[in-house]
């Protein structure tokens, strides 16, 4: 079974504080380290999961700089056989439509059976590229994953639903899944893995390899413009509580009877 | 043949920034491997850092082996003895980013992966290598380190553990105790040392079961209270003759040689631990609201955030520039050369000065920033559920292990001197110059620009200064001056502070010319701040040389040519300290 898997690599700002850049419609990166899309992760360890009970490939997709070849070696190292990066200046500025189409112009290059994404990347949190990829190809897709059963060519593909409800679809393959953080347990990365992959080509693939044109692609692709990015203005009357966790509990407590919020 | 820069060259040669390796040119299979281990300790140590702590029974051990299985014990073991022949700078990665596992998981690691497989990957012959070193890399056998006895500590030579050759001549009957054993208590294998027939010093490799070996009890550690450390004591131990690691005698080069890399690899932990207490100190301050605002905004508060993070900076321009002049000189070895153990030991050992330069520095800086980042927490900082009150005890030992900083501080001293009598290193004949131009020596610039021009010519007039102090206390005391301990201490500091300096400095400049202005503009702010503090106690440090070994019209002749070679306007360290500590309370961490 030929699996591909679509990753991104994204800003880690557990512990920065954030800040508008000059244009105001992105972030300020520089001192913020970068790694693999958190959810990217999960859908990479399932593909090399089913690639281990299967047999078959694993190749490894993202549209991005120079920088996104660590990430895509990194998932090298994780067992993925093959990675390209897509990568062309006309591709600055696309929105999830356009990125879609990139992507899903590059896979109809490859060979498939499965083709896997994260749910949705930290950074911009859309949500939306897994599923529009399905939709150029044509395919059947299932979204937010928490469980992949494989039989007969067919794939039982276990859905978190709201209110802890689980929900589980049959779909033929090929097909897409968008994959939910904890469907496993993404292994870590061994130093002979790093070493076994350390002079692996990683391609290249920019607009004419891939058949594109620049209208179809970044900014020109895109529906979606975003206008301003801001951060949101400090509201009054938060009350922020200190002390140890119970000591924390019990004040939270106290204001919620005072209030009128438990009965 | 690669070329390569001499130990202890820094001092009388200028070098560009070109030459030296900067964290920046991590690789990209470096940055993965420091990833790796990053991940590798945030997901399987620190959860359960509390029950390592409490020395939970199998715990530490089956971690370590944990590590073997992902390849993380084996980056100095050649490739044809299963490990991963990595470089240094990657060896040294790995050290610093598992050292975010805290002390105790620390020890154990670097005690494993250092001190105790090195003397094996270095001496050990061919049959000892395939014996061992397959085991140490998957962790099978965890390994220690046993040098130290209750009556030989800094004067490790004056070891009392005896071996006698049994009469059948196949073995060496060992008699003694080696005290604060790390890794002891789960230990396959030891490195020890012994004196065959009472006088020749002699290196073994003794396994745990070998008979007559046995332990004492665990200590009770102020710190580092997850690692074990006991007595191992020898009683009529049985060590089979092939175990002799090395030649009969010539333990001391075994015991030696083994240490410069202990001490090089020391400041990669030392680094981490740094970069780990900055971290929760700096995410303390933005946090902890006093007086209407988090205490990350008061002035005191970042006036330590800065100098945290420009320590840390120093440190780590330091100690992988000292990585990347050993991987340079590593190059040169053939690795398939019958005595390529003995040839890296000896590559190694050529910078054996910045060795022990950066255990020193790394261990005192590591504990001025355990302390500070205890400060910022206040009263919390001071109780056990805070991390912090863990890293400063843990942090202590670090200027006692792996020779005292007094005798670090003495020895690097004593290799300069040596390598200057032999002229390995012209120190003398540039000391002499120096001398002779004291009435004419002054700086040429004055004024500070962002080229970091001025910071330069301190660097320079620094190493002047550190030469004429040396030279003119080598002419007072000549072959007694190793008597004189306080002037080696305040000359070795001197020694450090340029290293320190200039490392920093020729970073920051590779970062400018690199990458640019806007990307070396923190780094840069960090060397004018460094090297402001740092010129000034040079200055005072060669104050009190001078006062103490001359005085009349010798004394005044250099007290007031030093007056005109540190003739420096400071810099606004209080602005830069501020632009600095910004930065690093915006990333909430150590920014590079």
């Amino acid at each position: 079974m030929n699996i591909i898997v679509c990753i991104k690599r994204v800003p880690d700002t557990a512990d920065a504080d954030l800040a508008i850049d000059r244009s105001g419609r992105d972030i300020e990166k520089t001192g913020l380290a970068f790694d693999l899309n958190e959810w990217d992760s999960y859908a990479i360890e399932e593909a090399i999961l089913l690639k281990e009970r299967f047999g078959g490939t694993v190749t490894v997709l993202s549209m991005g700089g120079e920088d996104t070849n660590e990430s895509l070696r990194k998932c090298l190292a994780m067992g993925a056989d093959e990675a390209i990066r897509l990568t062309d200046p006309a591709f600055s500025g696309s929105d999830g439509f356009a990125t879609a189409k990139v992507l899903a112009q590059a896979i109809r290059r490859l060979p498939y059976d499965l083709i896997l994404t994260g749910t949705q990347a930290e950074d911009d949190g859309f949500g939306e590229v897994g599923v529009m990829v399905a939709r150029l190809l044509g395919l059947s897709h299932v979204a937010i994953v928490t469980r992949v059963e494989m039989e007969d060519g067919k794939i039982r593909a276990h859905r978190e639903l709201e209110g802890g409800l689980e929900e589980v679809v049959e779909v033929k393959l090929p097909a897409l899944l968008t994959i939910q953080t904890g469907i496993n347990e993404p292994r870590y990365v061994s130093i002979m893995g790093i070493r076994k992959v350390a002079k692996k080509e990683i391609k290249v693939w920019g607009l004419s390899d891939l058949g594109l044109k620049e209208e179809e692609v970044g900014l020109k692709g895109s529906d979606i413009g975003l206008e301003r990015l801001f951060l949101p203005l400090v509201g009054e009357g938060a009350q922020i509580l200190e002390g140890k966790p119970e000591e924390v509990a019990a004040k939270v407590f106290e204001i919620l009877k005072d209030k009128g919020g438990l009965v | 043949m690669e070329e390569f820069i001499k130990g202890g060259a820094f001092l009388i040669e200028s070098i560009s920034p070109e030459k030296i390796f900067t964290p920046e040119e991590f690789s990209e299979e470096q940055r993965l491997i420091a990833q790796a281990a990053t991940e590798f300790v945030t997901g399987e140590v620190q959860p359960v850092m509390e029950e390592i702590e409490a020395q939970k029974e199998g715990l530490l051990p089956s971690l370590v082996k944990k590590a073997g299985e992902l390849g993380l014990l084996s980056g100095d073991i050649e490739e044809e003895y299963g490990g991963q022949g990595l470089d240094k700078v990657s060896a040294l990665l790995l050290m610093e980013k598992l050292s975010q596992g805290g002390g105790s998981f620390m020890v154990a690691y670097a005690v494993h992966t250092g001190i105790g497989s090195l003397p094996i990957i270095f001496f050990g012959n061919k049959e000892q290598k395939r014996r061992y070193l397959p085991k140490i890399a998957t962790g099978e056998m965890i390994t220690a380190y046993a040098l130290t006895e209750p009556e030989a500590g800094s004067d490790a030579l004056n070891a009392k553990t005896i071996a006698t050759l049994s009469p059948d001549g196949k073995y060496y009957i060992l008699n003694g105790q080696k005290q604060f054993i790390s890794n002891a208590g789960f230990a396959d294998l030891f490195v020890t040392y012994a004196k065959v027939d009472g006088e020749k010093f002699t290196s073994f490799i003794v396994e745990r079961n070998f008979e007559g070996v046995s332990l004492d009890e665990e200590e009770n550690k102020m710190g580092m209270k997850g690692s074990s450390t006991r007595s191992v004591i020898f009683t009529d131990a049985k060590v089979p003759v092939e175990n002799v690691l090395g030649e009969v005698g010539k333990g001391h080069i075994v015991a030696f040689n083994t240490l410069n890399i202990g001490r090089f690899k020391l400041g990669g932990g030392c680094l981490g631990s740094s970069k780990s207490a900055l971290q929760d100190a700096v995410s303390y301050a933005k946090q902890r609201v006093q007086f209407g605002k988090p205490i990350a905004e008061f002035g005191l508060i970042k006036h330590k955030i800065a100098e945290m993070a420009i320590r840390t900076f120093t440190m780590e321009s330091m100690v992988y520039r000292t990585a990347g002049m050993i991987d340079q000189i590593l190059k040169r070895i053939d690795p398939h050369a019958e005595d390529v153990g003995m040839q890296m030991a000896n590559g190694i050992e050529e910078y054996a000065i910045e060795d022990s330069i950066n255990k020193v520095y790394s261990s005192e800086m590591l504990d001025f920033i355990v302390d500070e980042a205890l400060q910022i927490h206040g009263g919390y900082g001071y109780i056990h559920d805070y991390a912090i009150e863990r890293g400063y005890r843990d942090s202590r030992i670090n200027r006692i292990w792996e020779g005292t900083n007094e005798i670090n501080r003495l020895l690097i001293m004593d290799m300069l001197t040596k390598r200057a009598m032999k002229n390995r290193l012209p120190l003398l004949p540039v000391a002499q110059r120096l001398a002779g131009e004291l009435l004419s020596l002054r700086p040429t610039v004055d004024s500070d620009d962002e080229a970091l021009t001025l910071q330069k010519e301190m660097v320079e007039m620094a190493k002047k200064i550190t030469l004429l102090a040396a030279g003119a206390a080598v002419q007072r005391y000549m072959m007694k001056l190793a008597e004189e301990q306080e002037i080696l201490g305040w000359l070795s500091d001197m020694v450090i502070e340029i290293f320190a300096m200039e490392s920093a400095l020729l970073r920051a400049k590779k970062t400018m010319d690199r990458f640019g202005d806007e990307r070396a503009e923190i780094q840069k702010a960090m060397v004018k701040v460094y090297v402001n503090d740092a010129f000034n106690r040079i200055e005072n440090f060669a104050k009190q040389i001078f006062s103490a070994i001359s005085e009349g019209d010798t004394l005044r002749t250099q007290l007031s040519a030093l007056k005109k070679l540190t003739r420096f306007n400071p810099v606004n360290t209080v602005s830069l300290r501020r632009q600095i500590a910004n930065h690093v309370i915006k990333v909430g961490r150590y920014p590079f």
